[in-house]
């Protein structure tokens, strides 16, 4: 037993590989927030009337709200004025190939393990790399194109594709939403934007990568993805930054939109930096993501690999709205040293006969907090609905703490509603069974981890499951005897 | 005049009290409590689907309590009574009249009492322990005005064999009545002890009560409390039961809810020593408007202790029913085991149920799972029987019987185990024959 912990202790050690900075010059808008601010960033992005309109409606409504402080965590206040909110990689003009970009840049994405070139070309991913919230580059455009999917930035997409952004752009998370979402509508800086057309079958894995570089910025960016009638996408988001001692602001909002017979798949795998062991610095990862099922039949399936960030504030939600239409969640959250995770979904079935799934596994180290929140609402016309939801807790050490707010409301009578939960820690029985056929205790304990998060990680597509699986391997190396 | 002012106005018309017998401090500051956070509304996370907010808007009387003459008494009796220690509350006045002590080693008088004389140390360490669980004025009300209370004292080594019958009733013949009963039990060590405690209105008026019962459980005692709750649809009440287990040892309480107004229960457990069990019933079965909400803590403050927690619920025409169950472990608490469960019928189109069982866990040796449940009754089980020659009816009775029997086995004393039966088969339409 006292093996074991001394190995937590080694491993919880285990040092974040993503930390470096980038040299890059940046064109940066001057810390503080004001209309100013707004319009300094609309300028930027030369963005259209109707936009700036729509940041300064959000921008004002924001000031009215609060902060919200519902959430299982504690942090120190942040100060919204001391944030530079407009951070760009300086490009002196529009690249058209990939070969354009700043090499040193090029370098940060090789480093990071995402070659923005040949090598990603074989393993068949269109890949937009987002850094300190400007898109730097999209891949395989072209091929994208000639199937008519559009795949871009979402200021290029502003620019030419005024009228689809403008009919989707907060129809899913409204300005009003949230404090953070509101915040994110006013200054966001870029994002991706993907439209799926009619009966189309996206042939690749589309992916963004975010990455935070600057100093002092917070990172604000905006992903809207739209799948037309009977369309399929499978789309990836990654995220890093850099060690630093501060704490960073993270606040993104993601909207999917699914059509009649449409399909998205979101999986995330986000690693921004957790902090340093002592808890300080570290990514504060606020973000708001929802998707609608719009058209029957349609389909939403979200898969989220939290291990970093020292804390995640996230609701990956579904709106069922389309009779038949299905809604998933799977995740898998790690905390280890002081992060603190309080992170979810929400499950709100308005059309007849929808079901969901929700498998949640929360792994805790450390001296971190982990909380499932989730919510699963029947509406009084939601005939049939089905939801089956299940959220396990594994502890590591014992000043670590895991916990479960699921609620539940129904308001039909034909629902059928499962909720389950169980917290445990690692059986000595399994280690023991373990070693007695000469397998040591650390690779013992990492085997059980992953068969712990297998349920979740096999709905990954395999290009992230590798690298999810090494992530979860390094974010507890150690911790676990 | 609403409620509220008017509660507030005859809190400074009572007498100064002493500051010496500690019952003045602790009500100084629950009604400092009071003002500070006001009546709950429906944005307090822990009352989001409860709203009482509307019986404050109306006037109440706290003492109109008439006459009583032994009839008006007897249909409200529970059964067996002759075999009971009987304590009767009148407007949440405890009234020493009508009440019947029988065992030795049972003791009753008025807090203000207790608070002076050799128990004063078990008062002043123990009442009002619920409101560091409940943050909210309606226990900082009940708090405020517990110079009404009532201290109830098990001696050490005692075995009650007659149960204790606590009747709360609210004399709503002639004007609207706000009631608080108030009691602290204190069971003493090795004493073992049974409770039961029923609700009833006389009169067509409407009533509000505001019922805080706080019982403290020695080493090696064992506690039986039972909830009956078949209130008219014109009784709300706020019932909180807030038991502390100071030593090792056990308390089983059942909740019967068949009312037909509001009810919302508070039930806290606190395992404040190794080795503690607790065992947590309810069954629910609503119809029409009624509303059942019932809030659950245990919170394991200790190593080796074990809590197993089962609810079940049938909810039909308009009903609306929430359950919301905590479970605590603390960092100290390993070796916990806890268990927790939901389940929940829908019965009707209109009704409704909202539940959170919740988990906030800080040890890691421990095991701790909770479920819930909610759905109708099963076709295929509904077919079987229907295909055997039984009525639709009688099918749907028999298996929401079948569903509610692991709760009736709960109850210990026989007599009021087959009083319950009754009630809910009667509403059932159940023949049990």
């Amino acid at each position: 037993m006292n093996n074991e912990l001394s190995a937590i202790e080694k491993t919880v050690l285990s040092d974040y590989k993503y930390g470096f900075v980038t040299e890059i010059e940046a064109d940066e808008a001057p810390p503080g927030l004001n209309e100013d601010t707004i319009r300094f960033i609309s300028a930027k992005k030369n963005e259209p009337e109707w936009m700036l309109e729509w940041r300064l409606k959000a921008y004002n409504h924001w000031l009215k709200m609060q902060e919200p402080n519902w959430a299982n965590i504690k942090y120190d206040p942040i100060n919204y004025q001391s944030i530079k909110y407009y951070s760009a990689p300086k490009q002196k003009k529009k690249v058209n190939s990939l070969d354009e970009i700043d090499p040193e840049l090029r370098k940060t994405f090789e480093k990071l393990g995402i070659s923005l070139d040949e090598q990603k070309r074989l393993s068949g991913v269109a890949i937009d790399a987002v850094i300190d919230s400007v898109s730097i580059g999209t891949t395989f455009k072209e091929q994208l194109a000639e199937l008519d999917i559009i795949f871009c930035s979402i200021s290029e997409a502003i620019q030419e594709h005024p009228e689809l952004v403008k009919k989707y752009i907060g129809s899913v998370v409204p300005i009003t939403d949230n404090f953070f979402s509101a915040l994110n509508a006013a200054v966001f800086s870029d994002g991706s934007f993907c439209y799926i057309p009619k009966g189309v079958r996206c042939p690749m894995e589309l992916s963004t990568y975010f990455r935070i570089n600057a100093e002092g910025t917070g990172q604000f960016e905006r992903t809207l993805l739209i799948a037309d009638e009977g369309s399929y996408v499978s789309y990836l988001e990654g995220c890093t930054a850099p060690i630093r001692d501060e704490n960073q602001l993270h606040a993104a909002v993601v909207e999917l939109i699914a059509h009649e017979n449409a399909e998205i798949k979101y999986s995330t795998v986000q690693n921004w930096y957790p902090g340093d062991k002592d808890g300080k610095g570290g990514i504060y990862n606020f973000v708001t993501k929802r998707g609608i099922c719009q058209g029957a039949h349609s389909k939403i399936s979200w898969t989220q690999v939290e291990t970093g960030s020292s804390i995640t504030w996230k609701y990956p939600s579904v709106i069922l709205k389309g009779d038949y239409s299905v809604g998933e969640f799977y995740s898998v959250a790690v905390t280890n040293n002081h992060q603190q995770a309080d992170t979810g979904t929400k499950m709100m079935h308005l059309g007849k006969h929808t079901r969901s799934r929700i498998v949640s596994k929360g792994i805790s180290a450390g001296v971190s907090q982990n909380s499932y929140r989730g919510l699963v609402h029947v509406g009084k016309n939601a005939a049939n609905a089905r939801n089956f939801s299940q959220c396990d807790s594994l502890l590591l050490g014992d000043k670590c703490g895991a916990h479960t707010f699921p609620y539940i409301e129904v308001k039909n009578n034909s629902a059928v509603v499962e909720h389950e939960a169980t917290t445990s820690k690692i059986g000595e029985d399994q280690i023991f069974y373990c070693n007695q056929r000469g397998i040591d205790t650390e690779t013992a304990v990492a085997l059980i981890i992953n068969g712990f998060a297998k349920e979740v990680m096999n709905q990954l597509p395999m290009e992230f499951a590798v690298e999810a699986q090494k992530l979860l391997a390094i974010s507890l190396e150690g911790s676990v005897g | 005049m609403n409620n509220l002012e008017y509660i507030k106005e005859r809190f400074n018309q009572l007498p100064v009290v002493n500051e010496q017998n500690g019952l003045g401090v602790i009500r100084q500051k629950a009604f400092d409590a009071l003002n500070k956070m006001g009546i709950p509304t429906t944005r307090h996370e822990e009352w989001k689907y409860t709203r009482i907010g509307s019986f404050f808007n109306k006037e109440y009387k706290y003492h109109t309590a008439g006459a009583f003459s032994a009839a008006d008494l007897a249909p409200l009796r529970l059964p067996a009574y002759e075999q009971a220690n009987e304590l009767f509350y009148i407007n949440g006045h405890f009234s020493p009249e009508l009440s019947v002590i029988r065992s030795k080693g049972l003791t009753v008088q008025s807090l203000q009492e207790a608070s002076k004389n050799e128990y004063k140390d078990i008062v002043s360490k123990h009442l009002g322990h619920s409101s560091n669980y409940l943050k909210d004025g309606i226990n900082a009300l009940s708090t405020a005005f517990v110079q009404d209370g009532v201290f109830v004292h098990i001696k050490k080594g005692q075995i009650i064999e007659h149960p204790i019958y606590i009747y709360n009733i609210t004399d709503a013949r002639q004007a609207n009545v706000l009631a608080q009963p108030r009691t602290l039990v204190y069971v003493g060590e090795n004493a073992q002890v049974k409770f039961v405690e029923t609700f009833n209105t006389l009169g067509t008026q409407e009533s509000f009560t505001n019922r805080v019962i706080e019982i403290v459980v020695e080493k090696d005692a064992i506690t039986e409390y039972y909830k009956l709750q078949t209130d008219a649809s014109h009784a709300s009440q706020v019932a909180t039961t807030h038991i502390q287990q100071i030593g090792k040892c056990v308390t089983h309480t059942v909740t019967v809810s068949l009312n037909e107004g509001l009810v919302r229960n508070n039930l806290n457990i606190v395992l404040d020593e190794e080795y503690c069990e607790a065992h947590l019933y309810g069954i629910y079965l609503q119809q029409g408007q009624s509303h059942i909400d019932n809030h659950t803590v245990v919170d394991h403050a200790k190593p080796h202790c074990e809590s197993n927690e089962l609810y079940k619920g049938m909810l039909d025409d308009q009903s609306t029913g929430v359950f919301n169950g905590k479970i605590f472990v603390r960092q100290d608490a390993q070796k916990t085991n806890a268990y927790q469960s939901n389940k929940n019928v829908l019965l009707s189109e209109n009704a409704s149920v909202n539940t959170k069982p919740q988990l906030e866990i800080f040890a890691d040796d421990v095991k701790c799972s909770h479920g819930c449940t909610i759905g109708r009754l099963d076709e295929e089980s509904l077919f079987y029987l229907r295909s055997r020659g039984i009525s639709e009816a009688t099918a749907k009775s028999l298996l929401l019987h079948g569903f509610a029997v692991d709760i009736l086995e709960q109850i210990k004393l026989a007599p009021i185990r087959e009083y319950v039966d009754k009630l809910i088969s009667e509403r059932l339409e159940f023949d049990l024959a």
